[in-house]
């Protein structure tokens, strides 16, 4: 690495947009070379100094209102826990990018991958021990009221026995450090975990299937809910867990 | 149907609200650094939030913040094609101290004025640079957007983001030590 590409990608490196790889390398880099080590210091002091200087404004109250006045009338608002509840989906972004053919080497892990593992992990997490689930029940009037006060919102708990997929039970677990919903099914004995969690914006989208260290998971958008559905069991067996749910929540 | 889609009128006027009032402050910020005066500043967000109601139906998920602000970004570049003194003019940056949103707890006035004063002088040295260096500055320190919500924003390549924002920090630095060094000499 020489040091006209070490100036640009030592920016990257303190906004902590290299992956560990890249970071090693203009790390290395810059042990070397005391000239681009001044500027990482210089470039991480102005940045210090504009972050602590150069605060956000406040919008007038007035601009609020008049932006509030001029959008319809609302119906009664019912609870705005979706916004705080961000920065899951980032999958159009992500296709996007890939689209215009960026930089490869500079992207931070793709969320959509973080996700991905933390998914895989948690499912991996429920089968040690008794952690599968925190209510024990096959009836679904029993499962669901038992997230309430537990989560925002009320996620969907589907019986679906009578199409091959027992339910078990339920628990609270965490993905992208987030409290989530996990439903937990069985198909012969294999374990299936759903995660919910309310997404951004409502709708649907196309079910994604994606394998990782042998299981696979399968992840959705269905009523502005985001579903990950993930076991060893084969995709096709998946993919039709997976359709059986949405045709239950349609009804 | 929890959770259902909503088709009215009011219901779209609500989510719409919920997701995208949250962050009025920070289009609002990249207003006032994009326009450098607050009744247009004021305009181009008003402007903003009923652009983007019109279109909430082309809003995909995800993110709505970047979303915003690209859209913020659309209407002040069309309203500096309109006069062009607006985003390029001379230096505007002569406006009234404006109290930051943070307040540090139990400041002395003379941490305070100190404060203020710095706080004045990286606006002003911002508001200086040439307007892609300036929002590319707001855009990554002040609403924080990762160098993937800034390629959409203004919509060139990350690479570009990246050797663009080395620039800018790099004249944001020259501009802030000469500024320094002035006001050691006083």
């Amino acid at each position: 690495m020489n040091c006209e590409e070490a100036g640009i990608l030592l920016h990257a490196l303190i906004d902590g947009e290299l992956d560990a790889e890249n970071a090693r390398a203009v790390e290395g880099h810059i042990a070397g070379c005391p000239k681009c080590a001044a500027t990482l210091r210089d470039m991480q002091a102005i940045r210090n100094a504009i972050r602590a200087g150069a605060s956000q404004y406040a919008a007038p109250p007035d601009l609020r209102r008049n932006i509030e006045g001029k959008l319809p009338a609302s119906a009664p608002v019912v609870a705005s826990r979706r916004a705080a509840l961000k920065g899951f989906a980032l999958g159009a972004t992500a296709t996007a990018l890939a689209a215009s053919g960026l930089l490869l080497m500079v992207t931070r892990k793709d969320a959509e991958r973080r996700v991905l593992d933390e998914i895989v992990s948690a499912h991996l997490r429920s089968l040690q021990g008794d952690r599968l689930a925190d209510v024990v029940s096959s009836d679904q009037h029993t499962v669901k009221p038992w997230f309430n006060g537990r989560l925002a919102g009320s996620p969907p708990v589907m019986d679906l026995t009578a199409q091959g997929f027992t339910l078990l039970g339920a628990r609270i677990d965490y993905v992208d450090a987030k409290p989530v919903a996990a439903i937990v099914y069985r198909r012969r004995v294999h374990i299936i975990n759903l995660f919910c969690e309310p997404a951004l914006s409502q709708g649907e989208s196309s079910a994604s299937m994606q394998s990782l260290h042998g299981f696979n998971v399968r992840s959705w958008r269905e009523k502005g809910i985001h579903l990950w559905a993930v076991s060893d069991i084969s995709p096709d067996e998946l993919s039709e867990f997976g359709e059986k749910f949405a045709a239950a929540l349609k009804q | 149907m929890a959770g259902g889609i909503e088709s009215s009128d009011g219901g779209k006027a609500n989510r719409f609200k919920e997701l995208a009032l949250p962050h009025l402050d920070e289009v609002y910020t990249l207003a006032r650094y994009l326009m450098r005066n607050r009744s247009d500043a004021d305009d181009a967000v008003q402007e903003c939030y009923l652009r983007a109601f019109r279109y909430f139906d082309t809003f995909q998920g995800g993110q709505i913040k970047p979303w915003l602000l690209a859209i913020l970004r659309n209407v002040c570049h069309s309203a500096y094609s309109e006069n062009a003194r607006l985003l390029y003019g001379e230096d505007a940056g002569d406006e009234a101290p404006v109290d930051p949103m943070w307040r540090e707890q139990d400041e002395t006035p003379e941490q305070t004025a100190v404060r203020r004063s710095e706080s004045e002088t990286m606006r002003r040295l911002i508001n200086r640079l040439p307007a892609e260096f300036r929002e590319i500055i707001v855009l990554r320190e002040i609403n924080d957007l990762s160098y993937r919500d800034i390629a959409l924003v203004i919509e060139v390549p990350i690479g570009t983001v990246m050797s663009r924002l080395a620039r800018a920090r790099g004249m944001l630095r020259d501009a802030w030590v000469a500024a320094e060094r002035r006001s050691k000499r006083r």
